[in-house]
């Protein structure tokens, strides 16, 4: 592993303003391929999922998925885009064993949408508008697993093995005009750019948009310009940084790296660059000068794609309630402050929370265990919190029980680490560990007067007035009665019995 | 029992009446069919492959259907030659290319469903210019076909198989694709009837792709007839085919049934003459305007200055195209493949095969393609072609507000003996000088025989070309001029090629 110089953060920024350009590839969920009739779904036995048309058979033609093309639409009409009158896909030729014909079906200068933006709010609230070069259409390619050589690089490797079920997937890539003025703020923008663009598109509904999955994928292009100037450096690109987080730390890194070599006198080369989750840093891939040519020309195999302007009207008038503002009307209702809010969307957590208020909870209960006991749970686990194998609908549950009494807090995260572990519904957790508030006035009395009789010494100071001494004999029957009590029944009880108001 | 010398001289119209009323079994079709084959296709080689025991087993369903009196189609049990360019689940399709020699693909075409549904026998596959790639049949992998005319001739191309099948009475009925003429030139030198239909009247589902854009199967016979009745089985929309037309087919049989050229405005383009052209070839082309005027047409002389630009814009558009359609063979998934030896990279594996899959005029026009594509000259080049071809469709246009068709020689000259231009890829493409344009602009032509060259005895095509979607009218015309021929000679041209 070559070391690479990085320049601090800061003197990188005292010199030079950072200009990025992202490109976010978005598979969408239908249920076909772009251009056959073939399934989508993940996770199949390779090459299970072909047919003539994905494989690029001789003499195969491509049909387009009507429903790729309407959620293209509505990917650029969510961004703000002008959506095309007429366009058409183009051929990107390039040689590759992955991809079946050799040349990628894709859009060239007259993609389906462009011209828009996309208005994404940074942690301190503020608003910065991302704007939006071109979405369109293409076709995911195959997959190749080369075998035998070292982390799964072709070099060394003694073969590869290739899988058409990925190609013809559907695939929307949504290119950013290069966004300048972010400064130090940068590698901030681009995760909060991609963060929203990911709720609009799940808002959408025509994709999951799960970047552990591949279904999202970010190219984060960075170049440097000494501050004050407005000729844009020579950028790198790097591809495939796959998490939120990464997209962050890809953009810190390639600004310190540009920097340091801008600084000691050397030049940036027009590259692809790898990404490493590892250590966040990036390494040279391809070479990319003026020689890549990939021949683009109008497919013939397809006719032109012409929506007309009451479908797109129609597409318009169904979008659903942007994120950024629908979390403004959330934060709201909830009476949040801007600082929650953004820990919340951080966390995963909106549409859990108020799945978990549509199934009973009130909100601020279903906020308090998504963001407290199952985020912690999901935080140690390394799992995001709808990775976690309880359901809104289950917590809404557990929140129903406290309100009624028939659990405590204490009780109530050990119901839910019950779900959690597998053990079954809320009811059945209560039941299975015996995990109900003990409210047998006459067991609590016993076990209030056995501490009191344990601990003669801190009764006396009760008596003699230091009521906030109770807590101690409050805890001492809580662990008798393994934390099965209510804790405030249990202090009434207490001072009751040594004669103190309360 | 009737004999095969009869039998093989029958049309497919004749076959059809016949096998429907029992007089012919479609088993004896086939059977006189195959020995035909088997006698002289040794010296033509219009057959890639044959495939005798699917063709009978197809022929036997057919009589078991009559027999079961089961309704038969209007081409049931009559055999068909099939240009190796359709892919076919039983038999290999090769494209003429070594690249994918003996590749049996895993699907039919929707061209080969049609035909399969319609009952037609399938004898086998014919020989073809490697990827529908020339004007001679000289540049499939697997040697040249011989024209019956005369054998040391070629018989067109790039459908010099189906077209020699045809006049050697080794089929009655076969199928072509025309990317420049690629079914018109053969028929023209061959005195056999062709026809490019509409682009997007017969579905390219299945049709290993030469240039997407110019490429459209279509019907080749013996008479205008048999063509009109083999193009109502092939033509209609494919929802597997973007470009495929979603209307209803031309009433085509129709048409030929009822030829008839009276009161008709029949235009001759003046671009369609001068330098380069035969003169026994003129010559019957004259004859073949005054017997128009003489049905009952009208001349009419059109000026298509675009029309001299075809043939450049031509080899500008269809390499582009082939460049990327011949990308996909890559050794990886099917077809040849050369230096696996497990040292070397999937690069230099791609490369050897196509180095040794590929003939000379592939690769000439993947590189010019190639070249045309590239950033830098794309607007120069594929860009200025493109431009041209709206030019050519403006003039067609412009044309046929004055005209119902244009007539014109089919090609320059009749079959030249084969490696007269083997070596001269410039004298080879002037052999679409009359054809190109309609590929450019979309729209539908035949060819059909009218006569032979005074100096050489060799048929000479005449060439209708109709606009787009009114197929009909090239059935109409050309039924007219066929009859009014084979009363003016006497007998079918065919009849004066030699036996072999």
């Amino acid at each position: 592993m070559t070391v690479i110089d990085l320049e601090s953060y800061e003197d990188a920024l005292a010199t030079y303003d950072p200009v990025m350009g992202l490109e976010v590839h978005v598979e969408l969920g239908t249920r076909t391929k772009m251009f056959c009739g073939c399934s989508t779904e993940l996770k199949q036995d390779a090459n299970s999922q072909t047919c003539p048309v994905c494989l690029g058979l001789p003499g195969a033609l491509p049909v387009v998925n009507e429903i790729g093309v309407e959620s293209a639409i509505k990917i650029g009409l969510a961004l703000n885009c002008e959506i095309a009158e007429w366009c058409r896909f183009a051929r990107k030729n390039y040689f590759y064993p992955d991809m079946p014909k050799n040349f990628q079906t894709s859009q060239y200068d007259e993609p389906i949408a462009f011209d828009g933006y996309l208005d994404v709010q940074l942690e301190d609230g503020e608003i910065f508008r991302v704007q939006i070069e071109r979405a369109h259409m293409e076709e995911d390619t195959g997959k190749s697993t080369h075998v035998g050589g070292a982390t799964g690089r072709i070099h060394g490797a003694s073969h590869s093995l290739l899988d058409y079920n990925r190609a013809g997937i559907p695939l929307i890539e949504i290119v950013t005009k290069p966004i300048e003025g972010a400064g130090a703020r940068a590698p901030e923008v681009a995760k909060a750019y991609v963060a929203e663009l990911r709720e609009l598109i799940k808002a959408l509904g025509v994709s999951e948009a799960r970047m552990e999955m591949g279904q999202m994928r970010c190219d984060v292009n960075l170049s440097l310009r000494p501050n004050g100037t407005e000729t844009f450096g020579t950028r790198s690109e790097t591809k495939n940084v796959n998490s939120l987080r990464s997209v962050e730390r890809a953009a810190r890194f390639e600004i310190q790296r540009h920097a340091a070599v801008l600084n000691s006198g050397g030049t940036i080369v027009q590259e692809t660059r790898h990404f490493h989750e590892e250590d966040g840093s990036t390494t040279a891939g391809r070479i990319k000068d003026n020689a890549e040519d990939y021949r683009y020309f109008p497919e013939p195999d397809l006719v032109p794609v012409a929506p007309s302007r009451d479908w797109v009207e129609e597409l318009r008038k169904g979008l659903p309630e942007l994120p950024r503002l629908r979390r403004k009307r959330l934060k709201e209702e909830w009476g949040v402050n801007e600082h929650d809010m953004q820990s919340i969307l951080n966390a995963g957590a909106v549409d859990l929370i108020v799945a978990t208020t549509d199934a009973g909870a009130p909100s601020d209960q279903a906020r308090k265990w998504w963001m407290g006991e199952l985020a912690r749970n999901a935080n140690e686990t390394g799992r995001s919190l709808d990775e976690l194998p309880v359901t809104p609908a289950q917590v809404a549950r557990v929140a129903e029980l406290v309100a009624a009494g028939d659990l405590n807090d204490k009780l109530a995260r050990q119901v839910l680490e019950g779900v959690l572990a597998g053990e079954g519904d809320p009811d059945t957790v209560v039941e299975k560990r015996g995990l109900k508030v003990v409210s047998d006035e006459g067991a609590l009395g016993t076990a209030v007067d056995e501490a009191i009789a344990a601990n003669a010494a801190i009764a006396d100071k009760i008596r003699g007035g230091k009521v906030a001494a109770a807590g101690a004999l409050v805890g001492a029957v809580m662990k008798a009665t393994r934390g099965q009590a209510d804790a405030a029944r249990v202090r009434e009880l207490i001072l009751e019995k040594l004669g103190v108001e309360g | 029992m009737t004999d095969i010398s009869t039998i093989i001289k029958l049309t497919a119209a004749e076959i059809a009446a016949r096998i429907a009323s029992g007089e012919l079994t479609a088993v004896e079709v086939t059977e006189a069919h195959l020995a035909r084959i088997d006698a002289i296709d040794e010296k033509v080689h219009a057959f890639l492959h044959i495939d005798r025991e699917g063709a009978l087993a197809q022929a036997r369903a057919v009589d078991a259907k009559r027999e079961a009196g089961e309704k038969l189609g209007p081409l049931a049990g009559v055999p068909l030659a099939l240009k190796d360019i359709f892919t076919t689940q039983d038999m290999p399709t090769t494209v003429g290319s070594k690249i994918l020699e003996g590749w049996v693909p895993p699907y039919d075409a929707t061209l080969t469903k049609k035909l399969k549904a319609a009952d037609v026998v399938i004898l086998g596959k014919t020989n073809m210019d490697e990827f529908a790639m020339g004007s001679s049949t000289e540049n499939s992998a697997y040697g040249p076909t011989g024209n019956p005319w005369d054998l040391t001739r070629i018989p067109g191309g790039s459908g010099g198989g189906s077209s020699a099948a045809l006049a050697s009475f080794e089929a009655p009925l076969a199928i072509g694709t025309d990317t420049g003429g690629s079914i018109r030139q053969p028929a023209a030198v061959t005195g056999t009837v062709g026809v490019k239909p509409t682009y997007g009247g017969v579905s390219r589902y299945g049709m290993v792709a030469f240039s997407s854009s110019l490429d459209q199967g279509g019907p080749c016979a013996r008479t205008v007839l048999d063509a009109a009745l083999l193009h109502e089985v092939i033509a209609g929309h494919d929802p597997l085919d973007s470009t495929s037309i979603d209307a209803p087919v031309p009433p085509v049989v129709e048409a030929a049934r009822n030829g008839s050229v009276q009161g008709m405005r029949v235009g001759v383009v003046k671009q369609f003459s001068g330098e380069g052209y035969q003169a026994g070839v003129v010559q019957r082309f004259e004859e073949s305007v005054e017997l128009l005027k003489s049905l009952g047409a009208t001349v009419v002389e059109l000026d298509c200055p675009s029309f001299d630009l075809a043939l450049s814009a031509y080899y500008l558009i269809a390499p582009s195209e082939c460049s990327s359609n011949l990308a996909r063979f890559d050794a990886m998934r099917y077809g040849l493949r050369v230096g696996d030896d497990g040292t070397r990279s999937a690069e230099d594996v791609t490369a050897l095969t196509r180095e040794a899959g590929f003939g000379d005029e592939v690769k000439r026009r993947i590189i010019l393609g190639t070249y045309a594509l590239s950033s830098g000259y794309y607007d120069a080049y594929y860009g200025s072609a493109q431009k041209v071809r709206t030019l050519i469709t403006q003039d067609f246009e412009k044309a046929f507000e004055q005209v119902d068709v244009i007539v014109s020689p089919t090609t320059p000259t009749t079959a030249f003996p084969i490696g007269e231009r083997a070596d001269d890829p410039m004298a080879m493409y002037l052999a679409d000088l009359c054809t190109i344009p309609t590929n450019l602009a979309g729209n539908s032509a035949m060819s059909l025989p009218c006569g032979l060259a005074p100096e050489d005895g060799l048929p000479v095509g005449l060439q209708i070309i109709a606009p787009a979607m009114k197929d009909d009218r090239l059935y109409k015309v050309g039924a007219a001029v066929e009859a009014a021929f084979v009363e003016r000679w006497g007998h079918p041209l065919l009849e004066e090629a030699p036996s072999l």
